[in-house]
C-alpha cells in the first residue's frame, strides 16, 4: 500500500489547469502547420496562421490559447493499491481546479445550477471527475479544459445495428455541417462508438485525448479515423468556417463492446485547441 | 490576400454600407463587449421601459467573455464567443441604433433581416486567437452589471482589431460564399 496525500492531488491538478490552459501540444502545433501548407484558400491559410501565432504568444506571454478556459474535465486512475489520506479525493481535485484557475488568470465559466439561477461558482469548481481504479499503486491525473464553444456542437445518436457505417458517415457530416463555424474549426473530432448511452460520450471524449498523430491500434478502426478525416475535410467548412480544406485536423476513434440490440455514436468535436496535460503521481 | 480596410469607430450607416462579405478589417477606437446575461438583461431593461446602460447608435458589440488580466495587461485572453447565442435579443438592439457586431459563427434570418433593415454589418474574429487579439486591446472598463463577471457589459479600446465581414448590410453570407467554392460532398 503506498499513501498520497490529497495536497498533492491538489497541487498537481492547479498546475494541470495551467499548464493545459497555456502551452498548445507539439502534435496539434504540426497539425496546424502541415494544414497551413495544404490549405487552398488563402484566407484560412491566414487563419492556419493566425493560430499558430496565438500560440506562441500564449507560451511565451504565459496566457490562455482560448479566453474559454473550459470546464475542467478531469480522468483519474488510481492504483488500488494506493491509500488517500489528508481530504477526500472530490474536495482534493476541486481544490486544485479553484486554485489553478484564480492563480493561473483562467476565466471561470461554471455556474452552479444549470436552469434557473445560473449563477457562477466563481472558482470554476466543480469539475467533471471520472475516475477508474486500476492495478498498481500510482496516480494517473489527466486535465482536459472544454470549452463550449465546441461542446454544445458535439452529438449523440443511438442507431439500429442494421444502420451500420453509412448511417455513421451520414451523422458525421450532418453534424460537422451544423457545427459550421462555432466550434472554431480546424476541428478535433472524437467519436465514440458502442457501449451504452453514457459509456459512448465518454469514450468519445476520452478519444480526444488521444494525441493526433496516433491513429487507434486496431488496424480497422485506424482506417476509418483516416476515412473519416477525409469526408470532415469535404464539407468546405474550412478554417473558422470561412471555406476551405482543412475544416479538422484529426478524427480519433474509440469502440467499446456493445449489447446485440444496439449501436450507440457519440460525437464530441473539439477546437483546435484540443487541450490537456497530464501527471502521474 | 487582399489588404484590410481600416475602420474608425463610432461606425455610421453610410460607411457600413459600404463594407461587403468577405472584406477584411481592422477595427480602432471603442468597442462594447456583452454576451449572454448581459444581452438577457438588456433587453429585459427595454421591455420594461427602462434605459440602456449604453447609448448603442452606431456602435458595434463584441461578443466576449475574457480571461482576467494579469498585473499590467489591460486585458486577458480574449476571443470571440458563438454569436448564434445572442440571436434571440439582436433584433431588439439593432432597433436601438446598433451598428455592428463581432463574433464567430452563423446568424438566425430574423437578425439578417433586422440588419437589413438597419444597415448593420456582422464581423467575425478568428475563434480561438484569443492571445493575438488581445494584444489589439489597450483598454478594459466595465459599464454595468459587474455582477457578471466576465460576462459583464464593458467597453473597450482597440487598435487594429482584426475581423472579417461574414454579413454585410445587403445580406450578403461569406459563409455561405466561402464554404461552396471547397464543398465536395
Amino acid at each position: 500500500m503506498r499513501t498520497i496525500d490529497a495536497a498533492q492531488i491538489t497541487a498537481a491538478v492547479a498546475k494541470l489547469a495551467v499548464d493545459a490552459n497555456y502551452y498548445l501540444s507539439d502534435d496539434i502545433r504540426t497539425a496546424l502547420e502541415s494544414g497551413r501548407e495544404r490549405e487552398e484558400s488563402p484566407l484560412g491559410q491566414a487563419i492556419l496562421g493566425q493560430l499558430v501565432e496565438n500560440a506562441c504568444i500564449a507560451r511565451d506571454e504565459q496566457m490562455p490559447i482560448c479566453q474559454d478556459t473550459g470546464m475542467a474535465v478531469i480522468f483519474m486512475e488510481i492504483g488500488q493499491e494506493v491509500h488517500i489520506t489528508g481530504g477526500s479525493l472530490a474536495e482534493a481535485v476541486n481544490a486544485g481546479v479553484a486554485r489553478g484557475y484564480t492563480e493561473g488568470y483562467l476565466r471561470k465559466s461554471v455556474v452552479a445550477e444549470p436552469l434557473f439561477n445560473r449563477k457562477n461558482t466563481g472558482d470554476n469548481t466543480p469539475a467533471v471527475l471520472h475516475t477508474s481504479i486500476v492495478a498498481g499503486d500510482k496516480i494517473k491525473i489527466v486535465l482536459a479544459p472544454k470549452g463550449f464553444g465546441s461542446e454544445n456542437m458535439s452529438t449523440l445518436k443511438m442507431f439500429k445495428p442494421a444502420d451500420g457505417l453509412p448511417a455513421i458517415r451520414q451523422f458525421l457530416v450532418d453534424t460537422v455541417f451544423n457545427a459550421g463555424s462555432n466550434p472554431c474549426p480546424p476541428i478535433v473530432v472524437g467519436i465514440g462508438i458502442g457501449g451504452t448511452m453514457e459509456k459512448a460520450a465518454i469514450i468519445a471524449k476520452q478519444a480526444l485525448l488521444r494525441p493526433i498523430n496516433q491513429r487507434n491500434p486496431q488496424p480497422e478502426y485506424a482506417k476509418l479515423e483516416q476515412e473519416f478525416l477525409e469526408l470532415v475535410n469535404k464539407t468546405g467548412v474550412g478554417p473558422q468556417g470561412l471555406g476551405g480544406r482543412v475544416t479538422a485536423l484529426a478524427v480519433n476513434i474509440e469502440y467499446y463492446p456493445t449489447h446485440i440490440a444496439g449501436l450507440p455514436v457519440a460525437i464530441n468535436i473539439n477546437c483546435h485547441a484540443t487541450r490537456h496535460a497530464e501527471v502521474e503521481l | 490576400m487582399e489588404e484590410a480596410i481600416k475602420l474608425v469607430t463610432p461606425l455610421a450607416a453610410a460607411k457600413a454600407r459600404q463594407l461587403k462579405a468577405g472584406d477584411l478589417v481592422l477595427i480602432t477606437g471603442t468597442i462594447y463587449t456583452a454576451r449572454d446575461a448581459a444581452h438577457k438583461r438588456m433587453v429585459e431593461a427595454l421591455a420594461a421601459g427602462e434605459r440602456l446602460p449604453v447609448d448603442f447608435t452606431d456602435q458595434i458589440i463584441y461578443y466576449v467573455g475574457p480571461a482576467p488580466a494579469k498585473p499590467g495587461q489591460a486585458i486577458g485572453s480574449a476571443g470571440p464567443t458563438t454569436s448564434g447565442r445572442m440571436d434571440a435579443y439582436t433584433p431588439r438592439l439593432l432597433d436601438q441604433g446598433l451598428r455592428g457586431m463581432i463574433g464567430k459563427g452563423y446568424r438566425s434570418p430574423a437578425v439578417v433581416a433586422a440588419m437589413q433593415q438597419h444597415g448593420a454589418v456582422y464581423f467575425a474574429a478568428t475563434g480561438g486567437a484569443a492571445a493575438l487579439i488581445a494584444k489589439t486591446i489597450k483598454k478594459y472598463e466595465i459599464v454595468a452589471y459587474e455582477d457578471l463577471g466576465p460576462e459583464a457589459l464593458s467597453r473597450l479600446t482597440v487598435e487594429d482589431f482584426p475581423a472579417i465581414v461574414v454579413i454585410d448590410s445587403e445580406g450578403r453570407n461569406f459563409y455561405t460564399a466561402g464554404q461552396s467554392k471547397y464543398r465536395e460532398l
